[in-house]
């Protein structure tokens, strides 16, 4: 089967949607159990048994962001190099503090020390406070635009500064995706573990379910009143070559709504975002974790639709050259790379998603403090 | 527009993570195969200290691994980051390596680990050997596609200059896949991780052979490791890097260069053993050489010539003056003057379009070079010799002290008389930085040699990278040096730990110190 470049261009959009709802629902949640560790578990035996929920999982999680990094690089370069460079610190933050994972897991159980230990629980809240909280501030920057261009042999130069990244409506998005990840987690918990923290979870899964739809709501609001989205005025054809020097945008008033307004079938995942939290908050006090995972994982495919939807077809607007942003048609990779890395995720990603429920399937129960004691295979 | 500190330091920073990154891989892509096959000799014997073998190695693997990924996230960051032209103008090829290696080879990898930790009690013996196998394939797997992508970067095939996109486009998926360059580095980068984690073993056994505890333990870890590291470093070496050198323009200089060879000399040519390389004056000053071995090493035959630096750079002047070319008729093309003949000439000089962009480190404009600078570019087609011959002969070096090291380790082994040869377990133990210094500079040859070119003939490493500052640089330089000693402080501080506490520390009961702990307790009693 040969696909036509256009119709490619279209599905590597959708590819890098799901390699990113994936990284979010999977590394997300151990990310969400990171943002629980110094608060939910109260002694170091209960913080084990947080920690040891995710233990066999997080690193096979992880590699949904690495492989999400890698498909963006080979579909979208002209994105890869205009967003990390642009975001150089940002970037470099969401590294440092990534780096506390795979040493916080498999270094903190070497010793019995309480210093140590701790030490290691506020490495691993890092490492999952800081990533759930960027991302969401980066989306945020996505929606308001960036201060970009390129020169005429498309080398991007950024002009805006670190700190501009911290304005208050990326800040509101950094909030949804934080508070959705803590909650993700949170349900997590509940679901493998049995004890007093099963039940402490509890509450924690309703304050960041409520945080998270009151800001998703404040960001939603916001970006319909407040907030001017970009239009395409003219650009060539979809499966012309790409280059992103040669269409016309405009800044206006409501353009991140047309979407919706053209396709109202769309509003389906900002419906999905409101209702997964609010199920999932209810699921969990009803005692019934399992579907309370479900719906927290439909509503993290919500939100982040909801920001795609919005954007379609900009992946970059940007905010000081608009003529310069960059959508999936124009920078995307060659029609061959596409094809060869469609086939490829094609093949391998039901490969990966299959040995990974084997893993869960292998690895499941639930954990308590007293399961933990000696047992020679944990962390 | 191309400040020389800003290019250093973003080479700087990417040599340092890089390195940095590379002292935790070989002894992921080789001790995973060693746990292969010590949990394999487990299932069919069933001897229970097969089983600790495999979770004592795999506890100091664990220590190992997590730097391993940790590391390794920078470097895929890294390329966005500091590269982000490079990035721009290779992605369509070389982005593709990289994101397949994640869906193929690190998912396997990363799902798999977490079950050889934390399986044992969950999956039956066949089930977790398998998971160990996995992981296994999985790391070699991803050291597969890596190199892939770093084998086009030494010779990029497959691909071709578009001026519409103005970037590199891939024309054949096959032919990335199936460099030469790529194929032989990937033989050669692996089996040097099978020689770093057999000298580990080896080691760090020869230690409690040497201290007289564990012995049994000890003694069958060390002959695993003789086995699999003899067998490794006679690939390592019969299968070198450098039958690679002769595929490719940029490998020819590389091999030109660790020779230090100015004048093509007639076939077979020698081998300079020692000598000390002078840019300046393009002459190897007190060189002492052995007739016909570097012909024969390098070409394999005794007929072909090693082509010398003068002659290649020469040869590069033309190539320049043809980039200039190109770059004038790309000029055109992209302000919208396309005509057949401007497609026509470009197309016929578009190969040497990476030769004219080395004269934008003088002139942005390219076409209006003067003839000094023009000279200045065909000096820059080499890179500096002296650093590359040296390391290169530092890296053969301990090739053959560890050649020598597993001859006698798998001798003696056979002879069964490997605890009476101290000065062998001596030898094994102070031997473990050897294959870290050998793989670090057979890096450093492979990458300093491909200078001044990011991507070989296509695209110059200064013209690679961010529209970053100075003090971004800096900043995060200072900032990588730190964490990253902070974590290499904590890393080595446990690998010590638990290497000198041994089998013990798995908690069996079976072994030296708990078997001390427990008589001392019964002598109290």
């Amino acid at each position: 089967m040969i696909l036509d470049y256009e119709t490619l261009k279209l599905i590597w959009w959708l590819f890098v949607g799901v390699l990113l709802i994936g990284f979010a629902i999977t590394d997300g949640m151990d990310m969400g159990v990171g943002n629980l560790l110094p608060f939910l578990g109260k002694t170091d035996d209960e913080r084990r048994v947080m920690i040891n929920t995710v233990g066999p999982h997080w690193d096979g999680n992880q590699v949904w962001l690495i492989t999400a990094g890698g498909a963006i690089f080979a579909a979208w370069p002209a994105v890869y190099a205009a967003a990390f460079s642009g975001f150089y610190f940002a970037m470099l933050l969401v590294l440092f503090a990534l780096f506390f994972r795979p040493v916080g897991f498999d270094y903190r159980g070497k010793f019995e020390d309480e210093r140590w230990r701790k030490a290691w629980d506020w490495g691993l809240f890092a490492g999952g406070a800081v990533p759930s909280l960027v991302f969401g501030v980066a989306f945020g920057n996505l929606l308001l635009g960036v201060p970009f261009h390129l020169d005429e042999f498309l080398r991007p130069f950024y002009t805006g500064s670190f700190w501009a990244l911290l304005n208050p409506f990326a800040l509101l998005a950094g909030v949804v995706s934080f508070a959705l990840l803590t909650m993700h987690g949170g349900i997590w918990i509940q679901m493998r573990t049995h004890g007093e923290i099963t039940e402490r979870v509890k509450g924690w899964i309703t304050i960041m379910g409520v945080v998270a739809i009151a800001a998703f709501a404040l960001a939603g609001l916001w970006l319909s009143l407040g907030i001017d989205g970009y239009r395409i005025v003219s650009m060539p054809a979809g499966d012309a070559l790409p280059n992103p020097l040669d269409k016309s945008v405009e800044i206006t008033a409501g353009a991140w709504l047309a979407n919706y307004q053209a396709m109202p079938w769309t509003l389906i995942f900002p419906a999905l975002g409101f209702a997964g939290m609010v199920l999932t908050i209810l699921m969990s006090r009803a005692n019934r974790p399992g579907t309370g995972f479900v719906t927290s994982s439909l509503a993290i495919v919500g939100v982040i639709m909801t920001a795609g939807v919005s954007m379609f077809p900009f992946i970059m607007p940007s905010s000081t050259n608009p003529g310069h942003s960059l959508t999936l048609f124009d920078a995307s990779s060659s029609h061959l790379t596409l094809t060869v890395m469609f086939w490829a995720t094609v093949i391998f990603l039901p490969i990966v998603i299959s040995y990974t429920l084997w893993n869960y399937h292998k690895m499941w129960g639930k954990l308590s403090v007293d399961e933990m004691k000696d047992r020679f295979s944990a962390y | 527009m191309f400040d020389p500190t800003f290019i250093e330091l973003s080479r700087f920073q990417f040599a340092m993570t890089a390195l940095y990154h590379f002292l935790f891989v070989p002894l992921t892509l080789g001790l995973t195969w060693i746990l292969v096959i010590m949990e394999t000799v487990y299932v069919m014997t069933g001897k229970q200290v097969y089983k600790d073998m495999t979770q004592f190695w795999g506890k100091l693997f664990g220590i190992n691994f997590a730097l391993g990924v940790t590391t390794g996230l920078t470097m895929e960051f890294q390329f966005g980051t500091n590269w982000a032209y490079y990035s721009h103008y290779v992605g369509d090829v070389f982005g593709a390596p990289l994101a397949i290696e994640g869906l193929m080879a690190f998912f396997l990898e990363s799902t798999f680990v977490g079950m050889f930790f934390m399986g044992w009690e969950r999956l039956s013996k066949r089930q977790h050997l398998t998971v160990t196998f996995l992981t296994a394939l999985g790391t070699n797997l991803s050291a597969l596609w890596i190199l892939i992508a770093n084998g086009w970067m030494q010779n990029p095939v497959g691909s071709e200059f578009n001026w519409q996109t103005m970037r590199m486009e891939m024309t054949s998926f096959a032919d990335v896949i199936f460099n030469p360059v790529a194929q032989v580095k990937f033989i050669h980068t692996v089996s040097g991780g099978y020689v770093a984690a057999s000298m580990f073993v080896l080691g760090i056994s020869s230690y409690y052979l040497l201290k007289g505890r564990d012995v049994g333990f000890a003694k069958r870890s060390f002959a695993i490791a003789a086995g699999f590291g003899l067998a490794s470093i006679c690939s390592v070496i019969i299968l070198g890097d450098e039958s690679g050198y002769e595929i490719g323009d940029v490998q020819k200089v590389k091999l030109a260069s660790v020779e230090a060879e100015w004048h093509t000399e007639e076939a077979p040519a020698s081998f300079t053993v020692f000598g000390f390389p002078n840019q300046e004056t393009e002459h190897t000053d007190g060189a002492f050489k052995i007739p016909y071995v570097m012909g024969l090493i390098a070409t394999r035959s005794t007929d072909e010539e090693v082509t010398g630096l003068k002659d290649i750079m020469s040869a590069n002047e033309n190539r320049i003056r043809r980039g200039m070319i190109a770059y004038d008729y790309l000029q055109k093309l992209r302000a919208g003057e396309v005509t057949p003949e401007n497609e026509g000439f470009f197309e016929e000089y578009k190969d040497d379009l990476g030769y004219g962009l080395l004269l934008k480190a003088y002139t942005p404009n390219v076409t209006d070079a003067t003839e000094e600078q023009i000279a200045m570019a065909v000096k820059d087609t080499i890179p500096q010799v002296a650093p590359l011959f040296w390391s290169f002969r530092i890296m053969v070096a301990s090739g053959f002290l560890m050649l020598f090291i597993f001859l006698a380790a798998f001798y003696y082994n056979a002879k069964r008389v490997i605890e009476q040869k101290r000065w062998l377990l001596r030898l094994a133990l102070y031997g473990i930085p050897l294959p870290w210094i050998a793989i670090e500079t057979g890096w450093f040859v492979a990458e300093f040699g491909r200078q001044p070119w990011a991507i070989g003939e296509v695209l110059p490493t200064f013209l690679a990278t961010s529209s970053l500052t100075t003090t971004d640089l800096i900043i995060s330089i200072a900032g990588f040096m730190a964490f990253y000693t902070f974590l290499a402080v904590i890393e080595l501080w446990l690998m010590f730990h638990f290497a000198r506490k041994g089998p013990s520390s798995i908690h069996t009961g079976r072994y030296h110190f708990e078997k001390l702990a427990h008589s001392g307790s019964e002598s109290h009693a």
